[in-house]
């Protein structure tokens, strides 16, 4: 092809670079957030963090991988217990816990992808419940670690992350970022790889992707993998904040499930803005009607049946069919040696 | 004898989740639909039956007599104005409609009957036993509650191979296209297999409510047994839904005798078992 040396294949636009600019500005300014903000401040951001990153994550699973899954917070909880069983049973440092616990999550997600997988569509949704039901159980019987009423984290362990409170914050905060960044980076070059394609093809059609030499299978059991990984680490740091670990709290389907589905879907599933714009809704919704404790739990399904009925695409997909536009393109569009640009 | 006593409770209570199980089943044999609410509207039902029995006075199985009507009517509407619409290729959306009509249902429980857990009188019947054999008594409620779950599956297996109507949930099932062709509205056929659905989960979550006590976060765990029962017994066999049923009703009791907090887990681990080794269920048949 003689034709190659003059084209070449991107990513960005000038919009998108734009936008990129301006949310690493954003983030330098969240970084200082220890330097500007109170410790709630610090705390509420936190949490930001970690429900963008779980909503990023089950976007992957379902929007991408076409995985529907009810049960992440098998993986949410399953990180806390182990950072927590790490810490108190082995003596590590919770910092170290964290990635570890991660790492050992994603090795039992393997078995577990062997069994779910056996279920499809629907059912594979429910299976997935089923095996968080499973280890919620199964956490209320490990009698070292409080049983059903669950534990805290001992004060010596707290001690060693850091020694002074506001140190320790802050801390707790950069992690929480950091965290959460490189989820988001991690998914965005995910889906910038070849398996991306994969994936986008298995979402157009599974029988295509298969004849073009796709092992469907593996690749969607690779994301299962990888998101179970990236959940339980989130969940660690969640639990590793909050200091106290129970198993109806850390395998709780309406906290690690429904609000974050609820999260992805009014954002807008199966686009990368989507879950960090749900986020930001869900959090400016919870601050200013969580006092009407239940009602709102109600009004957020309904606005979630509503836009799953009326705007399949969510908020961002609704922006970016308008202006065309995305901050973490994942099209590859051509450039021509005179400058043009095809998708 | 101990253990005897333990394993026929388990076929009895088991009737009970077949009975969860068989409208979950309907409702995905006809339109592919699974039901995330299914266990709230059990729960749903049982404070209706709650709130007729202590408004009229009457005893809980005379109030099936208003509780299965109602249900169904829920049911057609529900399908008729809302499911209907999620309907289609992709699974995401009756998937995500339903998980937030569970939270919605969930969460008004809660508003209206508050977190503390009741349960229906059904008097004298309650206490009743009948003696099986030497050292082995049963009560008459699990016994007549075993037995109406028996009549609700066969009814159920009646209407879907003898009648028009199962004609229709048969043919809207094949092929919706081709079936609208021979004059069939889907939409009503779908809706009608929903007020089937649901006035299974009246009668079903009448004897929850009587057999235990229930508050409304009880819904999830109603839909996992019925679930469970589903894939044990074998996708589209009702009465393989029964087997099934009575399989995860053994196992939670015989989990429960060894460790009363055994019990929930024990059957969920029969479920996964299966699950490994026979993925297609005990009874499999490809179609209802």
């Amino acid at each position: 092809m003689s034709d190659s040396k003059r084209v070449r294949v991107v990513f960005e636009s000038r919009a998108s670079r734009i936008a990129l600019v301006l949310f690493a500005l954003g983030v330098i300014a969240l970084a200082a957030a220890p330097y500007w903000g109170g410790r709630d401040d610090l705390q509420l951001l936190a949490e930001i963090y970690a429900y963008a990153a779980l909503a990023s994550l089950w976007n992957l699973l379902a929007g991408y991988a076409g995985l529907v899954s009810v049960g992440q917070q098998a993986y949410v909880g399953l990180g806390a217990y182990l950072l927590f069983a790490l810490a108190i049973l082995l003596g590590l440092s919770p910092l170290w816990a964290l990635p570890l616990a991660g790492i050992i999550s994603g090795l039992v997600a393997m078995p577990v992808a062997g069994l779910v997988f056996r279920l499809r569509g629907h059912y594979f949704a429910i299976g997935t419940w089923i095996v968080a039901e499973v280890f919620r159980l199964a956490a209320s019987q490990v009698s070292l670690l409080g049983g059903g009423s669950g534990t805290s984290l001992p004060a010596s362990m707290i001690i060693a992350i850091a020694p002074s409170r506001a140190l320790r914050d802050a801390v707790e905060y950069w992690v929480a970022l950091a965290l959460a960044l490189t989820i988001l980076v991690a998914i965005v070059l995910l889906l910038r790889s070849r398996y991306g394609l994969a994936l986008k093809a298995i979402r157009d059609s599974e029988v295509a992707a298969r004849c073009s030499g796709i092992d469907v299978m593996r690749t969607k059991v690779l994301v299962y993998i990888v998101t179970a990984c990236g959940t339980a680490m989130v969940g660690a740091l969640i639990f590793l904040q909050r200091l106290r670990i129970s198993p109806d709290a850390a395998f709780s389907v309406n906290d690690w499930t429904a609000f974050v589905i609820f999260i992805t879907v009014i954002g807008g599933i199966g686009r990368i803005e989507g879950p960090i714009i749900g986020t930001i809704i869900f959090f400016v919704l919870r601050q200013t009607l969580a006092d009407l404790g239940t009602l709102y739990l109600m009004m957020l399904g309904l606005v979630a049946i509503a836009v799953m009925l009326t705007a399949p695409k969510g908020v961002w997909g609704l922006i970016a069919e308008r202006f065309g536009f995305s901050v973490f393109p994942l099209e590859r569009r051509v450039i021509l040696d005179d400058g043009t640009a095809r998708k | 004898m101990d253990w005897i006593n333990v394993i026929i409770q388990g076929v009895l209570v088991g009737g009970l989740y077949a009975m969860f199980a068989a409208g979950l089943s309907l409702i995905f044999g006809v339109m592919r639909l699974v039901n995330i609410a299914h266990g709230d509207l059990i729960v749903l039902a049982a404070y209706l039956a709650l709130v007729i029995t202590q408004t009229l006075g009457i005893g809980p199985l005379t109030a099936l007599l208003i509780v299965v009507p109602a249900m169904a009517l829920i049911g057609y509407l529900l399908q008729r104005i809302l499911l209907n619409r999620t309907l289609g290729d992709d699974l995401l959306p009756p998937l995500l409609v339903t998980f937030g009509l569970s939270v919605i249902i969930q969460n008004g429980l809660l508003t209206v009957f508050t977190a503390d857990s009741v349960k229906l009188q059904a008097g004298a019947i309650e206490v009743d036993t009948v003696r099986l054999a030497e050292g082995i008594y049963v009560g008459v409620l699990p016994l007549l509650q075993f037995a109406v779950a028996v009549a609700v599956i066969g009814g159920l297996q009646f209407v879907f191979y003898r009648t028009a109507l199962g004609r229709a949930f048969r043919a809207t099932a094949d092929d919706p296209a081709v079936a609208q062709l021979m004059g069939l509205d889907n939409r009503h056929v779908f809706a009608l297999a929903m007020a089937l659905s649901l006035a299974v989960v009246a009668i079903a979550g009448v004897f929850l409510a009587v057999r235990a006590n229930f508050d409304p976060s009880q819904g999830p765990a109603r839909l996992i047994f019925g679930f469970e029962a589903v894939i044990v017994g074998g996708l589209g066999s009702l009465w393989g839904t029964l087997a099934g049923g009575l399989i995860l009703g053994v196992a939670q009791a015989i989990g429960a005798h060894l460790n009363p907090g055994w019990q929930i887990l024990a059957g969920h681990i029969a479920f996964l078992i299966v699950l490994a080794v026979r993925p297609q269920g005990l009874f499999p048949k490809v179609r209802m």
